[in-house]
């Protein structure tokens, strides 16, 4: 198998959007122990979209580095998942979203493993290790909130049928299959006691360029030093 | 011999007390003031540079910026658990912290305008607070010098990450250039007074030098701070604002100018320009995670009754 440029632009511009969600987290956990593992989860992310678009940069020559594709891009030329881009909501939506998200990434990575390009296979290896740790991390807060109290169920269940209809996207480029996805989440579901949402279709197709209205804040936000100074050294 | 003599003869023989060792309630309520005071400014020192995490100019920066204000969530817990030690929950000194009672450094009430913000806070408020806790790391209280062995060998790294920002942008463009010179204005003297109030208006002190939990007084450290920052300040092509600031041959320090101590009272009684902003986040976290933390302490126990009948 091999990746063509696009697909390697979302799997970094998955990563990158997804950082910056959970980096906005850094500082405003709920308790100091998690603040300190959202922003290593946010850390991790930022790195594999940094390796990612360095290596799409070697690929694409005519002067791109990693940074000019993360900020010289507007939103139709970004190809995440339209899941990434949400806003954190609450606690619940932010864990139930890495969640969700981890178990598509273990599938995608492990297929990457096998990618002809060995650059490629070997961001994927190191960032499998990662995946592991958020999906043991995730999985400890589906079941935390979801077999918590009143409150903490009643919000997973508001999160889980929030993000739900986001998750169709993941499957549409054919890469991953839904039955293979949801194999991993059912079991975790079960044990947390909660039921599966009822899926909805969605129109939007974020890989195509295809985005919600969240995604032009998250860039205006973050590339507004590379746009208000242009051509400067950071 | 009574206790209070064996207790200063471990002191004058550098011997380090331990949580069980007795000591002067005074000196027990002298730690949980100052280390439950360190740990607020690291967490709400996480606040001013948090505001520019999503905001930052390149990958690189961002990862760094990320790491760095990250790390001062560890030397929250790390300082958070040094206290608890001497008998004050965690819960208790962030009670304090929101109720308004405990203090934190009042560096952290200064608002971050610009990304040179982050290099000036790195070179300028880690510089200074590494100029202050270098000398905790040998503290009399076992886990506060053990937690700040810790905490030290991370600020060097932050106080570097935020030379090297200015470093850039003293390279770069005249906008960039502008941007620094400003930050540096602006947090200069604020920086100086991180070292707290002139020795002769210092109360708490003389007894701290007594047992050894400071080894310095406030004015020494900051001169030492001043003498190293003119130096750093050449090297970046700025300037700091202080016409004053003249070498003095004769006493081997350079000569700074009058601190406006005013600004510095008020803005510890709460009239900083970020006072209420910061106190309001670091609230609005704690009780919006409320149910968060009720639902994993219901959670564990369900698990932990789980766990008794299996055994049972
Ligand atoms: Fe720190
Ligand atoms: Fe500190
Ligand atoms: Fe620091």
């Amino acid at each position: 198998m091999h990746l063509n440029i696009n697909n390697l632009l979302s799997l970094a511009d998955d990563a990158l959007i997804l950082g910056h969600r959970n980096s906005e987290w850094c500082g405003h956990g709920p308790v100091l122990e998690q603040d300190i593992a959202i922003s290593n989860i946010a850390l991790d992310y930022i790195g594999l979209a940094r390796n990612l678009y360095q290596h799409a940069a070697t690929l694409i020559n005519a002067g791109a580095t990693e940074d000019t594709l993360a900020y010289l891009r507007d939103v139709i030329d970004f190809k995440n998942h339209l899941i990434v881009e949400l806003p954190n909501g609450d606690w619940a939506q932010t864990i139930l979203r890495i969640f969700f998200f981890s178990q598509y990434q273990r599938l995608r990575y492990q297929q990457l493993l096998l990618d002809t390009d060995k650059q490629i296979a070997a961001i994927a290896e190191k960032s499998l290790k990662e995946i592991t740790y958020h999906i043991r991390w995730s999985t400890d807060w589906v079941l935390r909130l979801g077999d918590g109290t009143a409150e903490s169920k009643a919000r997973m269940i508001k999160a889980a049928d929030y993000l739900w209809p986001y998750t169709e996207e993941l499957f549409v480029d054919g890469f991953i299959t839904k039955r293979e996805w949801l194999a991993t989440i059912e079991p975790v579901f079960l044990e947390a006691t909660l039921a599966l949402p009822s899926t909805k279709q969605l129109l939007q197709k974020g890989i195509e360029g295809e985005h919600t209205e969240h995604l032009g804040y998250i860039l205006a936000e973050m590339q507004y030093l590379q746009r208000a100074y242009p051509n400067s050294e950071w | 011999m009574e206790l209070e003599q064996i207790f200063q003869d471990k002191i004058d023989k550098e011997i380090r007390i331990e949580p069980k060792d007795w000591m002067p309630e005074k000196y027990r309520q002298t730690l949980i003031r100052q280390i439950s005071q360190h740990a607020h400014s690291e967490i709400v020192g996480m606040l001013p540079e948090g505001n520019w995490i999503t905001r930052a100019p390149s990958l690189r920066r961002k990862a760094i910026l990320l790491a760095k204000v990250q790390d001062e969530a560890g030397h929250g817990l790390y300082l958070y658990s040094a206290a608890e030690t001497l008998g004050i929950s965690r819960d208790e000194m962030t009670a304090q912290l929101l109720s308004g009672k405990a203090k934190y450094s009042s560096i952290f009430n200064y608002p971050t305008l610009s990304w040179a913000d982050m290099g000036v806070i790195g070179w300028l408020v880690d510089g200074a607070a590494i100029m202050n806790q270098v000398p905790l790391c040998r503290t009399s209280y076992g886990p506060y010098a053990r937690a700040m062995v810790r905490v030290c060998k991370e600020e060097s790294f932050h106080q570097r990450q935020g030379f090297e920002i200015l470093l850039t942008l003293s390279k770069g463009t005249d906008a960039q250039r502008k941007m620094a010179q400003d930050a540096i204005n602006r947090w200069w003297w604020p920086s100086i007074m991180m070292f707290g109030p002139k020795d002769d208006e210092s109360p708490n002190s003389v007894l701290s030098m007594k047992w050894k939990i400071k080894r310095f007084s406030n004015d020494e450290l900051r001169q030492k701070f001043i003498d190293v920052c003119a130096e750093q300040v050449k090297v970046l092509g700025f300037t700091l604002p202080d016409p004053d600031l003249k070498w003095n041959e004769e006493r081997g320090h350079y000569d700074f100018g009058t601190i406006n101590w005013d600004e510095f009272w008020q803005v510890i009684q709460g009239n900083g320009p970020c006072n209420k902003e910061r106190l309001d986040a670091r609230k609005k976290a704690w009780e919006e995670g409320a149910w968060v933390r009720e639902a994993a302490t219901a959670y564990a126990e369900k698990k932990r009754v789980k766990n008794t009948l299996r055994v049972a």
